[in-house]
């Protein structure tokens, strides 16, 4: 597999990401999540960034555009209100940015908890899937032929 | 250029059809030799054995060679298509990058001239097929259950894939509607299998089994070919197919692991690179003799491509269910794969029901669709979905039209400097309207299984890597690029074995049916070695 370098993102577009994402993916106490911008959940994000990286920049400039300066200066409203209907978008930018803060929120071992999940891959241990009543299938036993015959 | 030594047999691609061609020719001890332009792959490196399982899907296991882009993939231009392309290069091929699931075509589908007065028939049938897929399904080690009024009898050597939550809800749902369905056959091991564990439930079976119990061919043909005397040779990509002044392949021109220009000279050629591939390399196989593509006096070689329109349908339930804890499969149902005249639309689908997905997958697919909001509210709509999610696809049977093909790309090059193949697909009438009776159906199964947020893409649909009809098999040279045991009407040398010979694509997943042809051609060359190329 060749292995690619990506150019990693400015302290000025780390800092929108981080703005970003907290208003995208907030902190919600009932639930006991923490937010998208959580240190470790953002790290996460920037350190797999990899080729989604040009995608990431790209919104960032773009959000940068709608905010009429650095997104980070906004307040949190403005933050949300830009953020929430740019993300709802369907640009490739819009759609990469919107992934990468998911895909690594949603594997924190916190948010995984709070789910009643076990924070492990499927594999070694896998999972285990119930038999089902097979019995279910009777009246379809029961079915004459579906299929034509062909000459 | 570096000149090989001479072999009997060259086959190009070593996945589904490459590996079973092999496997079965390595009888007549015959010189066989496979050049594969992937990689083995290493179970130990597949996504489900890490904690970014979901995310590779985006990246370097996206079903996507475009997004993937890994240095053994080719790009491919499907900027004309609604259709993106799915393929995986790699020993196995699309075999290690597919679900799994092993419907076989139906004895209808080989008959569609006769029958519903549309496209072509085969030249061979289902009977003629019948031991090859027979055989195929214990080579492969299948699962399933026998008994299925959809199908003539199959014998599946392994039980099927248990009901679990997800299937029993749809199978109580089709009971009430008293529409047909039954257990998928699955390649996917449910006991230990010719040397296979069997399947412990890591639900990410598409892109690669960790587990080692989905049958990609670099674990059930490739061991047993090799084992006796075939070579393997990975990493080494095919430019064309080279032929001699009498009109016959000489052998081919690859580009090594080192980049190295190599000429592999052969008695006889098998293409074996996929429905895209294959016509690709024929239409860069271009000499005096052949001014328009290798085997294509008929002008066919690229045309009537058939991809398998494939919408989604899903919804959510009050309860939790399988999700990805699970393989994707379940049930299939054949209610409406024979033409009905009453229907405006003739031929028909298979409804492939899925178990769900995934806990990020869930996230990131609902938000792209609208139906998971951002900010405050992201929350709540996502605990009501994930684990909750019911998903029905329709494999639509997707007709031969010569206007859907593929051409070379003009200026798109993959590393070597081969031109890139170029797509030009529509969806047919036809097809639209049997999608739409499709997705209508799926909203009232969704109903009677109790779902709610019932939803479908219209244009972002599921893209199977399905790739067939594009060097077409057929008793007419006018009318075909092979004939009706795989030969080139034009090259007697020349054969291919893949999906690119399909006369029709039929409703279902076509890896079972491509490797039967492939064990069927085989079987044909071993037959007729004496006269093989009068």
């Amino acid at each position: 597999m060749q292995t690619q370098s990506f150019p990693s993102l400015s302290e000025a577009e780390t800092a929108d990401l981080r703005a970003v994402a907290g208003v995208a993916i907030p902190a919600d106490v009932g639930f006991g999540v923490p937010a998208a911008d959580d240190p470790t959940i953002l790290a996460d994000i920037l350190a797999t960034l990899g080729r989604d990286t040009g995608d990431v920049r790209a919104a960032l400039a773009e959000l940068s555009v709608l905010a009429k300066g650095p997104f980070a200066n906004l307040d949190n409203d403005q933050r949300d209100e830009i953020a929430t209907a740019y993300l709802a978008g369907s640009g490739v930018p819009a759609r990469t940015l919107g992934r990468v803060m998911l895909q690594a929120y949603y594997r924190d071992d916190r948010v995984v908890r709070s789910l009643g999940l076990e924070p492990r891959p499927p594999f070694p241990k896998g999972h285990t899937l119930e038999q089902g009543d097979w019995s279910l299938l009777d009246p379809v036993r029961a079915r004459p032929k579906l299929w034509r015959d062909a000459p | 250029m570096r000149k090989n030594e001479m072999v009997d047999v060259l086959i190009v691609g070593s996945g589904a059809s490459g590996a079973a061609v092999a496997w079965s020719l390595a009888e007549t001890k015959m010189k066989i030799l496979c050049l594969e332009q992937g990689d083995w792959m290493k179970q130990a490196e597949f996504p489900s054995t890490g904690r970014d399982w979901e995310a590779r899907r985006y990246g370097d296991f996206a079903i996507f060679p475009n997004t993937r882009a890994r240095d053994t993939d080719y790009p491919i231009n499907d900027d004309a298509s609604p259709m993106k392309i799915a393929c995986f290069n790699a020993v196995g091929g699309g075999t290690v990058m597919f679900t799994a699931h092993w419907p076989r075509m139906h004895p209808s589908d080989f008959r569609v001239r006769s029958l519903d007065g549309i496209a072509d028939d085969w030249p061979i049938d289902y009977k003629t097929l019948e031991p090859f897929f027979e055989e195929n399904d214990r080579m492969m080690g299948i699962s399933g259950l026998a008994g299925d009024p959809a199908y003539p009898p199959r014998h599946p050597p392994m039980p099927p894939l248990p009901l679990g939550k997800t299937g029993t809800r749809y199978a109580k749902a089709m009971n009430k509607l008293g529409w047909h369905w039954w257990p998928s056959d699955a390649a996917i091991a449910t006991t230990e299998y010719d040397g296979r564990a069997a399947c412990i439930n890591l639900g990410h079976c598409t892109p690669g089994c960790a587990q080692g119990a989905k049958a990609s061919t670099d674990i059930t043909y490739w061991p047993q070919a090799i084992r006796a005397g075939v070579e393997l040779r990975p990493r080494c990509r095919v430019r064309e197919i080279v032929t001699n002044a009498d009109g016959m392949a000489s052998g081919a021109i690859y580009y090594d692991a080192d980049g190295e220009e190599c000429f592999q000279p052969a008695e006889m050629v098998i293409l074996a690179a996929n429905g895209i591939g294959t016509p690709r390399l024929l239409l860069n196989s271009v000499s005096e003799r052949f001014p328009n593509g290798l085997a294509n006096s008929s002008g066919l070689v690229g045309k009537n491509l058939m991809l398998h329109p494939w919408p989604m349908i899903q919804g959510y339930v009050d309860e939790q269910v399988d999700g990805d804890r699970a393989p994707m499969l379940s049930l299939w149902s054949k209610e409406f794969y024979e033409t009905d005249p009453n229907r405006d639309f003739l031929r028909g689908y298979t409804l492939q029901f899925s178990r769900g997905t995934g806990v990020v997958n869930e996230a990131i697919t609902s938000a792209a669709a609208g139906q998971i909001p951002w900010g405050k509210a992201h929350h709540r709509a996502y605990r009501e979905r994930v684990y909750h999610r019911l998903q029905i696809g329709v494999a639509c049977d997707d007709l031969p039209e010569e206007h859907n093909r593929i051409v070379l790309d003009p200026v798109l090059k993959d590393s070597h400097g081969i031109p890139a193949a170029k797509i030009e697909y529509e969806i047919s009438e036809n097809t639209r309207r049997m999608m739409e009776h499709g997705i209508a159906r799926c909203e009232e199964i969704l109903t009677a299984a109790g779902a709610k947020h019932i939803y479908c893409s219209r244009t972002a649909l599921n893209s199977p890597g399905h790739l067939l009809g594009t060097a077409r098999m057929g008793t007419d040279p006018a009318r075909s690029v092979v004939n009706s045991w795989g030969r080139s009407h034009d090259v007697k040398n020349l054969f291919i074995v893949d999906g690119s010979v399909f006369v029709t694509g039929g409703g279902v997943n076509p890896t079972s049916t491509i490797q039967a042809v492939a064990l069927y051609i085989a079987d044909q060359i071993k037959q007729r070695l004496a006269t093989l190329f009068d």
